[in-house]
């Protein structure tokens, strides 16, 4: 793939649902017959203005769309360099960019006739939008959640059962998101009838990682025309955390084809690289096969998934969405890491500087934008995605600051 | 295929005398390399046509509480694929016709090599495979090197392969097919033999391979009812919890096991006689 002149970065993937050798169609065959209607739903839906327009009627009046593209001037001044804008997806309704996904999703199911919803989640942002997506349409709502991350993450849980959404603690491999999303699987291969598998991250079979992308592209499109509204041109740089990559990859992909725009992809790193201890699965895995995609992942030589780590619940995945793993090969995008200290530096920085209380997923980016930036004159644009709200997080810092609640 | 496997031969063989196979799982390495071998190795006298063994994952997305705890436990006793694959190849040293099929998940294969384990698993005197998170939509990826380095490629028919899908599913099907009863995970809902009956039916008007029927069989009676239209009978669980019930007396595993698989052999032998 690398050897060959790319013509375009945004064509994938193809109808098998390969980015270069990553993607594809790696399930059971009891869910081969679901996937390809759900492919023919999704396009069918895509090509129904009727479809299209109830999505952009809710991302606009439920949502609160367009998200405002702020300019961190504080920071901006601080760090001496380049000029930071926040894309603020953490004002979203739920409190982060997975709404916007979750809603395209959840009308494609009441399209298609089903009436029982799972997800995975981690942090349980995703289970929290579908969650309130599924009270929202009457939808019957069943999260998998790692028993670890039940624990952890208390406040999620409950404003999901708030909503309304059966709880399923997993305790099966290690109690985490991976677990999580094998327990989905197994629900849905059980219930396929009426059940709609509803995928929180750009990852998984085709022909999610593409649908996924597709909802969280509104985030890039805005910036554009947003920047060009500002600043009369394009951003110079974009920056975003990854864990499954879904924000990253709906701010990146609008400007894949702008070969002057520098993109950066922040992994989670961890207690660091040389730990092991990480969820940094392109910068530190290798290409394997799992949850139905070739992709990037952490696993050992025998090809047994290993254990992620990051003080961010939602990058705690030892994977990541396949069109990054070919965006990372290409070089398009340069793929780098923060570790669980930087990230919670820049938390504070930017709580002190901008009144912004960013979740943990952002620090990570953050901590690279305080890194980047002063590497740039000031003449340069660099937008970072502001990809959820830190409110959810307190405990977490407060923990690793030794503060007592 | 040009060369008939182990696997071609011994349902030829079975169909002349009248009866099903008793395909027996169970996941190499589990609990331990040593305890799983001599349970191996004892099968075929307990009445196994056919050994199934699965090579272990640690997200076995597909599987029962059972299985993904066996998996879990030949992992943490150190197994890993060149472990299986010595297995095979120790039984062949004293058995050198029942089929041995291994089944799992593409990762730990594909992370093996998959040039390197097709040669590896051939000399090993494996038969054929069954890769789980394999569809027909990625032959490409493995199934076509595996079926012309001599291997069958056992595919999986579940209720959701329709009409109009099953032919694809059968295409670069060799061996047998492996029709999976229940919708559903492995070990945890018995099959309806009366909807199996009628999905074999189904299955055969499309194809001349054998079809074994599993998923949730763990009686002889079940293993009867199943025989009595399928070619063979999968069950595995039933040992797998064989195993898991005698962790603290490994012979009485190993006993275990074998009683289990002379009990189910003679549910599928009664149905020959029906």
């Amino acid at each position: 793939m690398t050897d060959t002149q790319i013509n375009s970065y945004r064509n994938g993937p193809d109808e098998d649902g390969r980015f270069g050798i990553y993607g594809g169609r790696f399930v059971a065959e009891t869910l081969m017959p679901l996937i390809n209607e759900l492919a023919k739903a999704y396009d069918e839906a895509k090509a129904d203005p009727a479809y299209k327009a109830l999505m952009d009627d809710f991302l606009t009046h439920y949502v609160g769309r367009p998200s405002p593209l702020y300019h961190a001037e504080r920071l901006s001044e601080h760090l001496g360099g380049a000029k930071v804008y926040f894309k603020r997806d953490e004002l979203n309704h739920t409190g982060a960019h997975k709404i916007n996904n979750v809603l395209g999703q959840i009308l494609l199911a009441k399209r298609m006739g089903k009436t029982r919803i799972i997800a995975e989640t981690g942090a349980g942002q995703h289970g929290v939008a579908t969650a309130t997506a599924c009270a929202r349409f009457g939808l019957e709502c069943i999260i998998f959640m790692g028993a670890v991350d039940v624990e952890r993450q208390k406040p999620n849980v409950f404003r999901m059962k708030l909503l309304g959404a059966k709880i399923i603690p997993v305790t099966s491999g290690s109690s985490t998101l991976k677990d999580a999303m094998n327990e989905a699987l197994r629900d849905w291969v059980t219930n396929v009838e009426n059940t709609f598998y509803c995928i929180g991250t750009a990852a998984g079979p085709h022909p999610y990682p593409q649908m996924v992308r597709e909802f969280q592209c509104v985030i890039g499109n805005e910036v554009r025309e947003q920047m060009l509204a500002r600043e009369g041109r394009l951003p110079d740089s974009l920056i975003a955390a990854i864990g499954g990559g879904s924000n990253a990859i709906g701010l990146f992909h609008p400007f894949l084809d702008d070969p002057g725009i520098e993109i950066f992809g922040v992994e989670a790193a961890g207690r660091g690289l040389e730990t092991g201890e990480h969820a940094a699965s392109m910068t530190g895995g290798a290409p394997g096969v799992l949850h139905g995609n070739r992709t990037y992942l952490l696993m050992d030589e025998d090809g047994q998934i290993d254990e992620a780590h990051s003080i961010s619940a939602g990058l705690d995945y030892p994977g990541v969405g396949p069109e990054h793993s070919w965006l990372k090969d290409t070089g398009r995008v340069k793929y780098i890491s923060a570790t669980d200290d930087e990230a919670l530096a820049a938390f504070q920085l930017c709580c002190q500087l901008e009144g912004i209380i960013p979740a943990l997923e952002p620090s990570h980016a953050l901590a690279k934008v305080i890194e980047l930036a002063p590497q740039y004159d000031n003449n340069h644009l660099m937008v970072m995605n502001m990809c959820g709200r830190g409110d959810k997080d307190i405990f977490t810092v407060a923990e690793h600051l030794g503060v007592t609640l | 295929m040009s060369t008939q496997t182990r696997i071609d031969k011994r349902f030829a063989a079975l169909k002349a005398e009248g009866r099903a196979a008793l395909v027996t799982f169970l996941t190499a390495g589990d609990p331990d390399l040593e305890t799983s071998l001599e349970i191996v190795k004892g099968l075929p006298a307990a009445g196994a046509d056919v050994i199934e063994l699965g090579m272990p994952f640690s997200d076995p997305m597909a599987d029962g509480p059972a299985i993904q705890a066996s998996s879990q436990r030949a992992l943490k006793a150190g197994h890993n694929m060149s472990k299986t694959l010595e297995m095979v190849r120790q039984f062949r040293q004293s058995d050198d016709e029942t089929p041995i099929v291994l089944m799992g998940y593409y990762n730990p294969v594909y992370i093996y090599g998959s040039e390197r384990f097709i040669k590896d698993a051939r000399q090993a005197g494996v038969d054929g495979l069954i890769i789980v998170d394999l569809p027909p939509e990625e032959d490409e990826e493995f199934c076509i090197p595996a079926m012309q380095g001599g291997l069958n490629f056992i595919r999986l028919a579940t209720p959701t392969t329709d009409d109009e899908r099953l032919p694809i599913v059968l295409t670069n099907t060799s061996g047998f097919l492996y029709y999976v009863s229940v919708l559903g995970i492995t070990g945890t809902r018995a099959p309806d033999t009366t909807d199996v009956a009628a999905a074999v039916k189904r299955i055969k008007e499309h194809t001349d391979i054998p079809v074994s029927v599993g998923f949730g069989v763990r009686t002889a009676e079940q293993a009867e009812a199943i025989a009595a239209t399928a070619d063979g009978v999968v069950a595995g669980s039933v040992f797998v919890d064989a195993v898991s019930a005698n962790l603290d007396n490994k012979p009485a595993a190993i006993r275990a096991v074998h009683e289990l698989t002379k009990n189910l052999a003679s549910g599928v032998r009664k149905a020959a006689k029906n």
